[in-house]
């Protein structure tokens, strides 16, 4: 019986479905969209699912009312999310900056394709900056979660969510067309979490006093504060700073990635490995906040490090701020292309053999 | 004795900010007076656009939740799907409705939201002081129009009440003025039918207000009164352009 | 006889109650409230037959009609 359920509960989807399913299993009652590449499954999926689960699907006219329907449905309590491409995320930063600022929870999925402009529709690491620098206008964060395999988009999504709700405030899933468009086995383990309460929510007022969600404030004084509300919460966040390490423990050298830059990594550095090279990797699955403190303790006994993202180097400024003076930080960079595990093996053993002659 | 004139109880007992003789305040008190009438209070939950009238939550007594300029209609789609027991009611400006928010203005209509939208038609972007809006008169100056409103480069007034009756879903589309006792009691039965079609589950309700602006009209409040009778009515006729009362 | 109540800090001073007044009843007085406007007032309380369309037209709020 336990051996048919688990078989059943294994599926072979696309990451762009695990994101999807990850969402209806924790909760997700409310989507908005609007179509872009290489994101559609999204859409698609959640157009066919939500009506079975009693949501609300709808396809926008653009990301700009897509996020903010999204507001709307959250303001009420809903779990709510939407999903995008890098230009469409663009567009989103508008009500992602106002549910920052109102403390609105609700989870945006970026399946980043390259840029600037509309760049093209492949898998791209440039929108990091956006993503982990509130990415809109005002000072404000994201928390942002980086799945590196379909599983990850499955559990890292509900995740999302339960993040979003406890700290009020969105969440961004940065995902790559990589990710989205790999099709891997998933168990589907369903949802762990707890739905909370949310005494805030706007459900009209029946037995109390009217209340509001904004995120204008003009009087003397106030919008420091609230400023530095927020500021305490993003330090809180840290509590759920989430990182892989693989193959660190007698590492000499450490490969810095997250998302498909990790996991074609991986691959490379077991090619590493079986010519000797003790290499090993930190994988940052929360990007805000940044593993900052356990990098830090890494580069106490490693001190040569190597950030490979695909953009023109992004990232790195998060891991040279990390790591202890003096350890040296290089970069391999991507920007526009995805590299296969032979090029990323070469360019670490270049690297390795150069320190270790 | 009993009272003519009563203040609604929706709306809280604190001073407008409004300047003297703004139409807002009428308007507010209209749509305050429909839900006191429908027993909705309880029920309902407001968007608040960017405008004049941002501080909405500061003078009715429901939930509001302030959307980004523009997006209230599809910040209130968003709260009527996932909240269908809720009455919801967007409040915009011209410059929020019909110039950066006409996209989600003209598809939330598209699609029949069970929404009402009260739009405050004063031909001018208030809050910022003054500037061009897409329906100011052709002529009309402006701060962005100084030497008035030329509809070839600059564009005719927007209809909007038309443009929304043309569409085949919405329930009710309605253009009143509230600049004398016989049009507010017009406005009046308006803003209740907007109510009601959605209490009655029957879908989109809007709601223009042409709306007197004294400030940047540069008028005394009595001459922008008139000048909604003498100006903005043959520019915008009034009347019931989809649905009945 | 029908009652008007003017609540007097609410006033703007707009006069449009001036105009919604059927018999004219109503005038700016010289009197300056505490938003630093000129207030309204009621010339003739006994010609008033209550029929509220002053208040109606109020922006402010600032009067009550009873009847
Ligand atoms: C994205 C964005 N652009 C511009 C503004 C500045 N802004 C505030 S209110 C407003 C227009 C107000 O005009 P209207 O909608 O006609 O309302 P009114 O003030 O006349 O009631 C503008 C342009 C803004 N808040 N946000
Ligand atoms: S600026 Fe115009 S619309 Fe705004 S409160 Fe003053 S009169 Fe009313």
């Amino acid at each position: 019986m336990r051996k048919t359920e688990a078989v059943y509960n294994r599926k072979l989807v696309k990451g762009n479905e695990a994101i999807a399913l990850g969402a209806i299993a924790a909760g997700c009652r409310f989507y908005a969209g609007y179509p872009i590449t290489p994101q559609n499954e999204i859409p698609e999926f959640m157009a066919g699912r939500m009506p079975a689960v009693g949501g609300t699907f709808i396809q926008a006219e653009s990301e700009i009312a897509a996020i903010s329907m999204v507001m709307g449905a959250a303001a009420t309590g809903a779990r709510a999310m939407t999903s995008s491409s890098s230009p469409g995320i663009s567009l989103k930063q508008e009500a992602i900056s106002y549910m920052a600022g109102s403390e609105i929870p609700c989870v945006v999925v970026n399946v980043c394709r390259s840029g600037p402009g509309l760049g093209g529709i492949s898998a791209s690491q440039g929108d990091y900056f956006q993503a982990t620098r509130g990415g809109g206008h005002g000072d404000y964060r994201t928390f942002v979660l980086a799945p590196h395999s379909v599983q990850e988009s499955y559990d890292l999504t509900m995740l999302a969510f339960d993040i979003a709700d406890r700290y009020r405030t969105p969440v961004l899933v940065l995902s790559d067309a990589v990710l989205g468009q790999m099709k891997e086995p998933v168990y589907l383990r369903g949802y762990k979490g707890r739905e909370i309460r949310k005494p805030w929510a706007l459900t009209g007022a029946k037995g109390r006093k009217a209340r509001y969600l904004k995120s204008l404030y003009l009087n003397e004084g106030e919008l420091t504060a609230r400023n530095w509300k927020l500021f305490r919460k993003y330090r809180r966040m840290e509590k759920e700073i989430r990182y892989e390490m693989y193959l660190t423990e007698d590492a000499e050298a450490i490969v810095v990635a997250f998302g498909c830059a990790a996991r074609i990594l991986k691959t490379s550095i077991q090619m590493a490995r079986t010519k000797g090279m003790r290499v090993g990797m930190f994988r940052p699955i929360s990007l805000f906040p940044f593993p900052s403190q356990a990098l830090a303790a890494i580069s106490n006994r490693v001190n040569r490090f190597l950030v490979c993202e695909l953009n023109t180097g992004q990232m790195v400024e998060d891991v040279r701020l990390a790591v202890k003076p003096g350890a040296t930080v290089e970069s391999c960079l991507c920007p526009g292309y995805i590299p296969t595990p032979n090029e990323l093996f070469r360019e670490i053993k270049k690297r390795y053999l150069a320190s270790n002659p | 004795m009993k009272p003519v004139f009563k203040r609604p109880k929706s709306l809280y007992d604190v001073p407008f900010h409004y300047c003297p003789g703004c139409h807002h305040g009428i308007a507010h008190r209209l749509i305050a007076e429909a839900i006191d009438a429908l027993g909705i209070q309880e029920r309902v939950v407001a968007v608040a656009s960017i405008g004049c009238s941002v501080f909405l939550y500061d003078y009715f007594a429901v939930d509001v939740l302030e959307a980004p300029h523009g997006r209230a209609p599809a910040v209130g789609t968003g709260i009527k799907r996932a909240r269908p027991e809720s009455i919801v009611f967007t409040y915009q400006g011209d410059g929020d409705l019909a110039a950066i928010g006409l996209a989600e203005t003209i598809h939330a209509a598209n699609r029949g939201e069970q929404l009402a939208v009260f739009f405050i038609n004063n031909t001018i972007y208030g809050m910022t002081g003054g500037q061009m809006a897409p329906t100011t008169l052709p002529g009309q100056k402006t701060t962005t129009t100084p030497l008035g409103r030329r509809v070839i480069g600059e564009g005719a007034p927007l209809k909007m009440a038309e443009m929304i009756a043309a569409l085949k879903p919405p329930a009710f589309v309605a253009r009143v003025a509230v600049n004398n006792s016989k049009s507010i009691f017009q406005a009046k039965k308006a803003v209740q039918q907007a109510f009601r079609i959605q209490v009655e589950g029957k879908g989109y309700a809007f709601v223009e207000f042409l709306s007197a602006c004294p400030t940047n009209w540069k008028m005394t409040p009595c001459e922008a009164n008139r000048h909604v009778s003498e100006a903005l009515i043959p520019e915008f006729p009034l009347g019931i352009f989809k649905g009945d009362l | 006889m029908p009652k008007l109540v003017l609540y007097k800090d609410r006033c703007k001073g707009c006069a449009l109650c001036t105009l919604a007044c059927p018999k004219h009843l109503l005038e700016i007085s010289t009197e300056i409230n505490r938003q630093g406007y000129y207030v309204i007032s009621l010339a003739a309380p006994g010609k008033c037959n209550g029929c509220g369309l002053c208040a109606e037209m109020c922006p402010d709020m600032a009067i009550e009609v009873w009847r």
